[in-house]
């Protein structure tokens, strides 16, 4: 069986349990003070390259590496991937403030992360949802010119050969494809697991790779601009009718009758 | 969308974007949203299995007919004293209260009445012909009025969620319930006083406050469906009572109808306030003997924005012990959750679940630990130390940090969703007590082997035996032990050997037999096993004083003959 290098990138965004706020300005979602975990597409990404090292026989998963591009903090994140199981990371640090990367961007970093790890295999969230972009793991598999699987449901390895079950409207749809690949997990593949105490104490000790994004040659510069970020208009409550002849005239009145 | 197999798949492979939006925006529903994400991830053939969501559900054993109370207990006798409800005195009613949809009457519709005349514990079941929704404290204050002229009983109800058969009528009294009165009246952000109807739902209040970075101070996991005011009227501990305190301590006012129809407003939103006697004190707790309570002021403190939740497994007792010196000591001032709970009740939460156990391996002990305070770095260094520490020590054999809210979520429920996880077979029968922390689990132990000897005990699995096991879990930070037997059915032999000898076990130990539940219809016989007769004797002047004629919530709470 060949032998798996497996890259996990993964991303730091807004606890997906926590309402998100605009900020007074108008110009971003306000991230300060606010509840910060790994996307829940990524956890899912980490879990599944974990449950391969435990599914098949030792050895055939030599490597998982966790990348993240993202302010300090990330660190945070990094620590949970390799709490759940991913031996070692790499760090692409950008400063607090800066502007979230677009996935053009993201994806341009994400290859030369590659050309310096090797994997042969990459499992990320088909998207991350603060920006909701889902386009990185596309880019990323053009610019390598490596088979990708959008959607994962299951994932299943035999030798050099990956079978992936994809959620696609009105069904589910298996492709198969050969090393290295890229699969973008979504959200039925797996339940992450809790991260156990010994292994969070463990992961304090694992290797976290600085690169700060001058290390990289190619990059691309974002080219969206954000003019305005308002909230969604509040839902109007609904009424109370007394009876059926209240309803039907209520319905005559909104025009649906 | 309903046509074809083909339409259905097409839903659910939409559906978790949809959730993670969804949940994104709506975060009024905490927990229901998590679980929608949950659910969403399993397959669909999962799909249908039991979910817990914050409402208390009646499903488990909606099947099974519940008994009426005066036929389970024979000897409590109707009061002659109290009228019989006539066609006028609804007539009356619909005169005086606003909305037609107030009034639930038996005659117009009896299968509505059905959820008021029943508790939660499945347990007790009144005949009440009526149900009163009034929308303002005046139609409150009128129908007391009327209730007292014609001495008609009347039993207030909240949310209904109560466990000690308080808040469902025992023969035909009246239900006043207050789940039309449901306003926020206001708020003040600096003071952090929150003013509200009564029949507010918990959770409700809190997602309000939550807008304005405050908290209630009160936490249960009945919050989806109880109300406010029943909270107070029952004096509610509940979840974060270590941390915020009683509710004695945060209610600074109430707004009460007396049985008369005499509005107390005493609705203060003042902290400090020594002006004779603090009249609120007697309405908390006092679970609708002496008045019905429409609206509450409440000290709520600002929510935390760093919130960590952790999970362990233990060995023995005694390393529970180790671990709660550590955490007050390490996580002092901002462990704001200690909870307990014993391996069996774990057991049980999985049997009925289904859902993974957070560790990997089975332990007698569980411990749910939550911190609460303004800064995520210094909580999180004081929790890391901690863990070091008794890891390091082998205080605690394994455990988990939540690594964001949903986990965090999804650990609370392993210990929010065991009073429905013990109902999952039936019923329960239960103990809400304080016990000194040093025999804290003894009373589930000796309580055990009761029933063993007696061979009542089936487990999960066999269902000739009442008893599915003895559990315990509970506050331990406020020293509150939550004993309960989850049984197949109810039975005499059954109580038989559980009263009074757990009253008498907590006599001995000078522990309180309701900790935090109250009296209601369950306890009122047992009450002097807690108080003493001079006391017991104070008590019914109070509630003679404030209901002459005793038509609040009859034949429940203290005995009101010596």
């Amino acid at each position: 069986m060949t032998s798996l290098r497996i890259l996990v990138p993964i991303k730091r965004a807004i606890d997906y349990a926590v309402r998100p706020r605009v900020n007074a300005a108008q110009t971003a979602v306000e991230t300060a003070g606010v509840r910060h975990s790994m996307n829940p597409f990524d956890e899912i990404s980490v879990e599944e390259a974990v449950l391969l090292r435990e599914k098949h026989s030792p050895k055939t998963v030599e490597d998982i590496v966790a990348v993240s591009i993202g302010p300090p903090k990330t660190v945070e994140a990094l620590r949970t991937a390799m709490a759940i199981g991913c031996d070692r990371s790499v760090h692409v640090e950008i400063p607090e403030k800066a502007d979230m990367l677009e996935p053009l961007q993201a994806a341009k970093i994400l290859k030369q992360v590659v050309d310096r790890e090797k994997p042969n295999l990459i499992i990320m969230g088909k998207q991350s949802i603060d920006d909701d972009f889902s386009q990185t793991g596309q880019m990323l598999a053009g610019l390598l010119g490596w088979g990708q699987a959008y959607g994962a449901s299951e994932i299943s390895v035999d030798g050099d050969t990956l079978t992936v079950k994809r959620e696609v409207e009105g069904g589910t749809d298996v492709v198969k494809g050969k090393l290295p690949m890229v699969v973008m997990a979504d959200l039925r593949l797996n339940t992450p697991r809790f991260a156990t105490l010994p292994n969070i104490m463990k992961a304090k000790k694992k290797k976290i790779d600085k690169l700060k994004l001058e290390d990289f040659k190619e990059r691309a510069e974002n080219r969206l601009k954000t003019l305005k970020v308002a909230e969604p208009p509040t839902r109007q409550g609904g009424g109370k009718v007394e009876n059926v002849d209240g309803l039907i005239s209520k319905l005559k009145e909104l025009g649906a009758l | 969308m309903m046509q074809s197999a083909g339409c259905r798949t097409l839903r659910l492979v939409q559906l978790p974007c949809a959730t993670l939006r969804a949940t994104r925006r709506a975060r009024s529903t905490r927990s229901v949203s998590t679980r929608a994400l949950q659910n969403s991830r399993r397959p669909l053939s999962n799909s249908v299995s039991r979910s817990f969501s914050t409402q208390p559900s009646r499903c488990y054993a909606a099947s099974k007919e519940v008994k009426f109370t005066v036929d389970n207990y024979p000897n409590v006798k109707r009061d002659a004293r109290f009228s019989q409800l006539t066609r006028e005195d609804v007539d009356h009613f619909k005169g005086i209260l606003s909305s037609p949809s107030s009034v639930v009457y038996a005659e117009d519709d009896a299968s509505e009445l059905e959820g008021f005349n029943t508790d939660w514990v499945r347990k007790y079941r009144g005949k009440s012909q009526l149900v009163l929704k009034p929308k303002t404290v005046e139609e409150v204050s009128e129908i007391l009025k009327y209730c007292s002229k014609r001495n008609l009983a009347v039993v207030p109800q909240g949310g209904n969620t109560g466990l000690v058969g308080g808040s469902v009528p025992v023969f035909d009294e009246i239900v006043v319930s207050l789940s039309s009165m449901n306003s926020i009246r206001s708020f003040d952000e600096v003071s952090g006083v929150l003013v509200c109807d009564a029949g507010v739902i918990l959770e409700s209040a809190d997602s309000y406050l939550r807008e304005r970075n405050h908290i209630f101070p009160l936490d249960l996991g009945a919050k989806g469906s109880c109300h406010v005011g029943g909270n107070v009227s029952t004096n509610a501990g509940g979840l974060r009572l270590l941390r915020y305190g009683s509710l004695h301590g945060t209610v600074l006012g109430v707004e009460a109808v007396l049985p008369d129809g005499t509005i107390l407003n005493d609705l203060q939103t003042l902290r400090k306030n020594n002006t004779g006697f603090d009249l609120k004190q007697v309405f908390i707790g006092s679970e609708g003997t002496i008045g019905i309570i429409t609206g509450i002021s409440i000290l709520c403190p600002r929510r935390s924005n760093a919130v960590h939740t952790a999970y362990f497994g233990l060995t023995s007792f005694s390393q529970v012990k180790k671990a709660f010196i550590k955490a007050k000591r390490d996580l002092g001032e901002i462990l704001s959750a200690f909870e307990l709970m014993d391996g069996l009740t774990q057991d049980l939460y999985h049997t009925a679940t289904k859902k993974p156990y957070p560790l990997d391996s089975r332990y007698p002990f569980h411990i749910l630990i939550e911190t609460s305070g303004s800064n995520a770095d210094h909580d999180m260094a004081k929790l890391e130390a901690f863990l070091e520490q008794v890891m390091g020590e082998e205080i605690v054999a394994d455990g988990t940090l939540a690594q964001d809210k949903s986990q965090a979520e999804e650990l609370w429920k392993w210990r929010e969703g065991l009073p429905e996880a013990c109902a999952h077979w039936g019923g329960t029968y239960k103990y809400d007590v304080s016990v000194p922390l040093n025999e804290f689990y003894t009373l589930v132990e000796d309580c055990r082997k009761r029933f063993e000897e007696a061979g009542l005990v089936g487990g999960t699995t066999n269902e000739s035996k009442p008893v599915v096991g003895v559990v315990g879990w509970g506050h331990m930070g406020d020293s509150n032990l939550h004993l309960n037997v989850p049984v197949r059915w109810y039975d005499k032999q059954v109580e038989k050997l559980l009263e009074p000898w757990v009253y008498e076990w907590i006599q001995k130990r000078k522990g309180s037999i309701s900790a935090e539940h109250g009296l209601g219809f369950a306890k009122r016989d047992y009450v002097q096993y807690s108080r003493d007769a001079t006391a017991l004797e104070i008590m019914r002047r109070v509630k003679k004083t404030f209901d002459p004629q005793g038509i609040m919530n009859p034949y429940k709470y203290i005995p009101m003959d010596a």
